[in-house]
């Protein structure tokens, strides 16, 4: 045995390849967080009065809030009063297409691997850029405009379509829901905003690809989607963050609404920064996302594969509204060295005839600690609700932690509801075997891994399951012990 | 190809080998049978490099190389393979996907380029109507749900597809029927040459009906106590091996 701990000294960590930061002019709001802030933020955005008005009710609202405590993870306390709410490159003027962003700009997203360029791209993917607090491209958006669909950053969604802001803002996660949603209501950014019309099926992928580059700031994304009947669209989430010291805290808001017929699948593949291998630094990604299946026989989708951040707590729900409809959930949350997560989701069954289906990988390594924590609710008129659940944890090592709270809460005698987990280690013999045949130990890691998480990347569109499973090998180098 | 000298290897303090000395040459094919506990599989497991058995004496030379300095994923691609007793499941990979990546390893260890999905499936086929092994099994899970003839034929498969140097087959017959038997069998001495060589560990003579044996050793107590030929495995069938044992024990009270 302990020829194997010399092995895995050895082998080192890759760096966190996202890790780099750039300098550039920014705007940005001095720190502090009271109605001045936000009425600054407000108007800096060129924000309407009724919705600086939602804004500040969310605020006097989070005021009267505790911060919550009762999640599996530990992380020291944020000062809410000593970080900044807004940070935004300064560019000359607002540029009206991509022609006149800032070059410096599109170049880092280039680094990142993101092409903005229409000419340029292989795959029919539309890209809205938001780095640190605002959105600065959106690319395709007279394509699809030529459809009905309106895919810009959620800024110029206020400005242009405020009807539709007006309708659905706050519809899925009211402001009062959680402490972090209050928060994010009172001081949100930006994120993206996406409408698909009647019987529209979006012919490309939509993605949002969040990129914090400025310390000391809070980001605060908030991201609608409104899928109306019959329409059907896959939204893709990637987001990464420089390496610093000082843990940055993220907490986003994620609404979605899917009418009758409609589907919408959202996948995000998380990549913020985790801390160093000691646990310094790193992002607290705290994120609140819930959909509503509010037509019969609507479908909503979440895949996540979460890497990064040094605590994660998020729970993408669905509300099973509309009779026939579906709510999905698949992840995969990986945590390394010290990160922590605290994952899982909400099924609320409320229609007729429902059914939901989860499947959880959880992958546990280093000293992190990995709890999965869901609900499935069935109301009591829920009549026929039918619920898959599985949740399984792999432990790689021996001091790494996997945990697994399900409430389960039915309220309605014809529901069925199935529950399975279990809990396996990547066995010597397994990675003997490999080596055996000539496969390295890391590459028999990572390939044990990957079949073990491949029904949830079976659920990503290619480009990201790709990513997905070359962001899981990187996650977990230097973890087999 | 193979020169073990005076190897001693322990588990958990315990030892288990206690100066095995073996030649093998290319072309030959050598059984190694014995008593359970004789350290048969141990010999098989120390030779592919598992970490649990800790050599304490001796040397192993394969093809004029130091084996026992290498890592197991370096004996492989240096040409040894070992066709286990128990083949372990690896839930969520397929047996295609596992030896696509176990051959271009191989191969880039070996300087050659990988071979490309094309290449790689008519490769594929060729080396599946040796074993008679059917494509759906090996699109499934690698090992998992399948019998054992299934799992023993899959790992001749393997041997196949990677055409080792020297293969060790560490009770391939046990839990096989007549047929599978025969078909394992088949497979084996169908990827004989004169350029590869055979170590064939099994308790039982049937086997080597089929793959007939150059050279017979007789492991008892963690030594090789008799060497033979064909014959000598015959006269184990016949006598059992208490003729041995008392050879062995009462030459050591002398």
């Amino acid at each position: 045995m302990s020829k194997d701990n010399q092995i895995l000294e050895e082998l080192t960590s890759k760096e966190y390849e996202h890790g780099w930061s750039v300098n550039y002019e920014t705007d940005e709001a001095p720190a502090g967080l009271n109605e001045d802030i936000i009425k600054w933020i407000s108007s800096k955005k060129e924000e309407p009065e009724w919705l600086l008005e939602w804004r500040l009710k969310a605020f006097r609202t989070w005021q009267q809030m505790i911060e919550p405590e009762w999640a599996n993870v530990h992380y020291p306390k944020i000062d809410l009063q000593a970080l900044k709410y807004y940070s935004a490159p300064k560019q000359a003027k607002k540029p009206k297409n991509l022609n006149e962003v800032d070059p410096e700009l599109i170049a880092i997203y280039e680094r990142l691997g993101i092409s903005l360029n229409e000419q340029k791209r292989l795959q029919g993917i539309a890209v809205d850029a938001v780095l640190d607090s605002v959105s600065v491209a959106t690319t395709f958006k007279d394509t699809l405009g030529k459809l009905g669909i309106v895919f810009c950053s959620f800024s110029e969604a206020v400005k242009e379509h405020p009807e539709l802001i007006k309708k659905y803002l706050g519809s899925v996660v009211p402001m009062t829901d959680n402490y972090y949603a209050a928060l994010n209501s009172a001081v949100f950014s930006d994120g993206s905003f996406c409408y698909i019309p009647k019987g529209v099926r979006c012919p490309m992928e939509l993605s949002t690809y969040f990129r914090i580059n400025a310390a000391n700031t809070g980001q605060f994304e908030r991201t609608l989607i409104v899928a109306d009947d019959s329409s059907y669209v896959s939204y893709l989430e990637g987001c990464t963050a420089p390496q610093r010291d000082e843990n940055q805290l993220h907490a986003a808001v994620v609404e979605i609404y899917a009418g009758a017929h409609a589907e919408v699948k959202y996948s995000t593949v998380q990549n913020w920064f985790p801390g160093d291998k000691e646990g310094k630094g790193g992002i607290y990604n705290f994120v609140t996302k819930r959909g509503i299946c509010a037509g019969d026989h609507s479908k909503i989708s979440w895949t996540q594969v979460e890497t990064g951040s040094a605590v994660t707590w998020k729970y993408p729900s669905c509300i099973l509204k509309g009779d026939y409809s579906i709510g999905e959930f698949y992840s995969v949350a990986v945590t390394n060295n010290y990160q922590q997560a605290d994952t899982g989701t909400k099924m609320i069954h409320i229609g007729k005839n429902t059914k939901s289906r989860i499947v959880s990988k959880g992958i546990s390594a280093g000293k992190s600690q990995n709890s999965y924590r869901g609900q499935v609710q069935v109301m009591k008129r829920a009549d026929n609700a039918r619920n898959f659940s599985q949740c399984d944890s792999l432990l790689m090592g021996d001091r790494c932690g996997a945990h697994t709270f399900p409430y389960i809460d039915i309220n309605n005698p014809s529901a069925k509801v199935e529950h399975e987990a279990t809990t396996s280690k990547i066995g010597e013999d397994q990675i003997f075997y490999c080596n055996q045949r000539g496969i390295a130990t890391e590459d028999a890691v990572a390939l044990i891994v990957n079949g073990y998480a491949k029904e949830v990347l079976n659920q990503l569109p290619m480009e990201f399951a790709v990513e997905a499973q070359k962001l899981l090998a990187l996650t977990l180098e230097g973890s087999v012990g | 190809m193979l020169s073990i000298k005076n190897l001693h290897a322990s588990i958990e303090g315990n030892e288990i080998l206690r100066g095995i000395n073996l030649e093998v040459k290319a072309g030959e094919v050598h059984a190694i049978m014995g008593p359970n506990g004789s350290g048969k599989s141990t010999l098989a497991s120390v030779l592919a490099g598992r970490e649990e058995y800790e050599v304490t004496e001796g040397e192993v030379i394969f093809q004029g190389k130091e084996l026992l300095e290498m890592a197991p994923e370096d004996r492989a691609r240096e040409g040894v393979f070992l066709a286990f007793q128990y083949p372990v499941e690896i839930p969520g990979v397929s047996s295609t996907n596992f030896l696509r990546t176990a051959l271009n390893q191989v191969r880039e260890y070996r300087g050659l380029e990988p071979l490309d999905a094309v290449k790689f499936l008519s490769l594929m086929k060729e080396k599946m109507a040796l074993v008679e092994i059917d494509q759906k099994l090996l699109s499934r899970s690698l090992n998992e749900g399948f019998s054992g003839g299934e799992k023993k034929r899959n790992e001749i498969f393997q041997m196949a597809m990677l055409e080792p140097t020297l293969s060790i087959l560490d009770e391939t017959d046990s839990g096989l029927d007549i047929d599978a038997l025969r078909i394992v069998s088949n497979g084996v001495n169908k990827l004989k040459s004169d350029k590869t060589a055979t170590i064939v560990v099994t308790h039982y003579q049937r086997l080597l009906d089929y793959i007939v044996p150059d050279y017979v050793h007789v492991l008892y107590k963690g030594r090789i106590v008799k060497s033979g030929t064909k014959e000598l495995a015959l006269e184990l069938e016949e006598k059992g091996y208490d003729w041995i044992k008392e050879e062995v024990d009462s030459a050591a009270t002398v």
